[in-house]
């Protein structure tokens, strides 16, 4: 139990970093700081799983997630037995990118790729303000960038002004927008929006819905209702159901993920607001433990701000910058 | 998710009940749960780590109680030490000694800014001023029609600045002019929303800065999504660093996020927390309470005004009274009305389910409606005492009678009746329970309702 140990011992660490950080300025990352602990030394000590909390911890990994992960690393040290800290560093790389999932080929990423269905329905979800509106702008410029052809859904016939904005990235991105007044029945937008698409034979057909908190019940209800109205009309349509979350959330992601997959049965994650300082190490835990891959992540306000998700890239930004 | 951290503590500290004192020893096992909690909580890794160190010093040489268990005592300590970094007296709003009342609103995408000024304006117009609302969001896509649909909903008028049916991208100039416009239109508080914005974006910050010198409002608020994680220290300090912010708002508190980020910004930046918003209903602003938010970051539920509420209202001997009652199977009307009575003064039934750990989000979207107790209290209200004792005697007449006399319907009379009956069925079954050595009491009761929270009364572990 690393944990127990390692946060016991916490205040008397606290002077002991102190001491070090005067006689070592050059710590400048992680790595760097592994190196110096685990040089001639070859078992794995409390500072280096100190430490490797830290990072972790304060990028929104989660204890519970820490813990495991710290398991496994000792686990594997005991096993393989390291030698360097390089090898220690991918190891500990290694082990964090293992826990998340990886994509499912029936909802390729890669806007290129060829997807199975025609229309392929994609709903987007999420809590107020993550950025849904967004991501749907971004993802049909990707889209038709790659010479799809899409359609999008003004789901989102809640919140003052959602439809205008969309309407705005709708033209933006060059594509059709299928849209109702302002209080319309959401379910009816969507049906709406796959049957121009069917009737258009556009290739994808992206579906906005209003954000919502997790725990308003009649909501999330709507929220499946909705989903369901679109499986009528096209049997496993949406093939993809993708729920974003915001990079600066905290544990109540976990919570957030929970409640909408008990709903609508996310498919996908997409990461948002990873341009900032906050590292999203949250979908690590949600990713592992409700199965569900990381998708895209969003990088800026522009419209190509919008990457696939990468997970070595994601674990080296958990260790950039790392204590300057 | 929800486990009471004082069970918890509980466990942890075993070994320490029957010593007299908490000492470094049978502390420092506790620290780590607490850690986690708050960590759990999402409060900053640094900031749980002082603050650990904090409740453990206040901890040290106190002398164990015999009334209450370790672990409880040891969640009342951090709970006040929580509160007290939390709080402070509760500050409102610094209005201007010659209107207008500039109020600047800043914080990132999405953290509910927009809402939240219109809330603002709303709640000023409740009190009387006449405000005015500055679309300083000049780039997020229909940024705009937002606040001017929500100002609408607020009745309240809101300053934009546009060229040829285009938004002009100057956020300055329209916060400039909305206070020139406020002085011109006798309105005496201008509430700027302003594009949410990334801390490390230079020249968004830049122009907030810009907003802020030129106007030199009078109170600048910056807004915090409740469900911030780690990185809020981070954004917070940084939007200090920049605008020196008068207080914080607390956005989207109506979910079920613990909310740890309040307890990290109230210790790197000393501002205070001056609102919660609390839904998308516009009328969802209220201050802010500190001792709340540290039963909420601590997932306590309301543990300490649910047992004090309880032991108030549920004294041992009226607990035995009673049980003797159902035992004998004497329990009538009455004492059915009694005890309404009794939960009524503890507060209302959502206030009070709400204070149980692990109920507390489940409810906040049900409707419990409080009335439906006065309908039942009327019509008891109008039965005879004789009719209170004897439901039996209830006929036809009789409750055509009760029903009038409590201004209901005598369908009313007969739902009531027939519930009454079977609660007394299901008091019979807790009575068989019992009486095959099974211990059901009134307060083993409550101590599970309480999560082993309850003052008197405690089982033995």
């Amino acid at each position: 139990m690393g944990f127990l140990d390692t946060f016991t011992n916490w205040n008397d660490d606290d002077e002991q970093e102190k001491l070090e950080e005067g006689l070592d300025k050059t710590r400048d990352s992680f790595f760097g700081k592994l190196d110096r602990m685990v040089r001639g030394k070859d078992t794995i000590d409390a500072e280096v799983l100190d430490e490797l909390e830290e990072v972790l911890i304060t990028s929104d990994v989660g204890v519970d997630t820490t813990l495991d992960i710290i398991d496994h690393i000792k686990a594997r040290v005991e096993r393989d037995q390291y030698v360097s800290a390089q090898e220690l560093d991918g190891l500990i790389r290694d082990e964090i990118a293992k826990l998340m999932l990886e994509g499912a080929e029936e909802r390729p990423a890669d806007f290129t790729a060829p997807l199975p269905n025609q229309p392929h329905v994609i709903m987007v979800v999420g809590v107020n303000g993550v950025g849904k509106t967004t991501t749907i702008g971004k993802m049909a410029h990707k889209y038709r960038r790659a010479g799809k052809s899409v359609l999008m859904g003004a789901g989102d016939t809640f919140r003052a002004a959602a439809i205008e904005q969309l309407e705005v990235w709708a033209d933006r991105a060059e594509v059709p927008l299928i849209k109702q007044a302002h209080g319309a029945d959401p379910a009816a937008v969507a049906y709406d929006t796959i049957e121009a698409a069917e009737a258009r034979g556009a290739d994808v057909a992206i579906v906005d819905t209003a954000g919502r908190l997790h725990t308003k019940g009649g909501l999330m209800d709507e929220l499946a209702k909705m989903k369901r109205v679109m499986g009528r009309k096209i049997p496993d349509a949406p093939h993809e159901v993708l729920l974003v979350l915001d990079a600066s959330t905290g544990q109540n992601a976990l919570r957030q993920a929970e409640e909408f997959i008990d709903s609508v049965d996310v498919t996908d994650l997409a990461l948002t607001k990873l341009d900032g300082t906050a590292k999203g190490g949250i979908v690590i835990g949600v990713s592992h433990q409700f199965q569900v891959p990381v998708k895209y992540i969003g990088v800026g306000e522009e419209i190509d701000d919008l990457q696939v998700f990468d997970r070595k890239g994601f674990v080296q930004g958990l260790f950039k910058g790392v204590e300057g | 998710m929800f486990e009471g951290l004082s069970q918890k503590l509980e466990g942890a500290l075993q070994s320490v009940t029957g010593q007299g004192r908490i000492d470094e020893v049978n502390v420092a096992e506790t620290m780590r749960e607490i850690r986690r909690a708050l960590l759990n909580a999402d409060v900053n890794y640094q900031v749980a780590k002082e603050f650990t160190a904090n409740v453990k010093e206040a901890a040290a040489g106190e002398d164990v109680l015999t009334s209450v268990t370790p672990g409880e005592q040891l969640t009342k300590i951090m709970h006040d030490e929580l509160t007290q970094v939390l709080g402070g007296e509760h500050e409102g709003v610094e209005m201007a000694e010659t209107p207008p009342t500039v109020i600047l609103v800043a914080g990132l995408q999405g953290s509910g800014k927009t809402t939240f000024c219109a809330k603002l304006a709303r709640h000023f117009r409740k009190e009387g001023h006449a405000p005015l609302l500055a679309a300083s969001d000049v780039y997020r896509p229909a940024a705009v029609d937002q606040l001017k649909t929500l100002a609408d909903q607020v009745n309240v008028p809101v300053y934009s600045v546009e060229e040829d049916g285009e938004i002009v991208e100057d956020a300055v100039r329209v916060a400039d002019e909305a206070v020139a416009e406020a002085q011109n239109t006798a309105r005496d508080i201008v509430i700027i929303d302003t594009a949410g914005r990334m801390h490390i974006d230079e020249s968004m910050m830049q122009e907030v800065e810009d907003i802020k010198t030129t106007v030199e409002p009078n109170e600048t608020l910056f807004v915090v999504d409740s469900m911030t994680g780690q990185d809020a220290v981070n954004t917070a300090k940084e939007f200090n660093e920049r605008i020196d912010y008068d207080g914080v708002v607390l956005s989207k508190l109506d979910g079920d996020t613990r909310g740890g980020a309040a307890l990290s910004i109230r210790t790197v930046v000393d501002k205070p927390i001056k609102f919660a918003s609390t839904g998308e209903k516009l009328d969802a602003l209220t201050p802010f309470y500190p001792d709340r938010m540290a039963q909420r970051i601590l997932g306590m539920g309301d543990v300490v005004s649910f047992v004090e509420r309880a032991q108030e209202q549920y004294d041992e001997q009226e607990a035995e009274r009673l049980q003797e009652k159902i035992r004998s199977e004497e329990f009538d009307l009455q004492d059915f009305y009694d005890q309404l009575q009794r939960i009524q003064k503890m507060g209302s039934i959502k206030e009070l389910m709400g204070m149980i750990p692990g109920v507390g989000n489940k409810i906040r979207d049900l409707d419990i409606d409080d009335e439906a107790f006065t309908h039942i209290e009327a019509i008891i209200q109008s039965m005879t005492p004789k009719e209170r004792a004897h439901p039996d005697i209830l006929n036809g007449t009789r409750r055509r009678r009760i029903a009038r006399g409590s201004g209901n319907e005598v369908r009313d009379v007969n739902q009531l009746v027939s519930q009454f009956e079977e609660m007394k069925d299901m008091m019979k079954t807790m009575q068989k329970m019992t009486s095959k050595g099974q211990d059901v009491d009134i307060s083993s009761l409550m101590d599970k309702i309480t999560g082993g929270g309850g003052g008197q009364g405690h089982s033995p572990r």
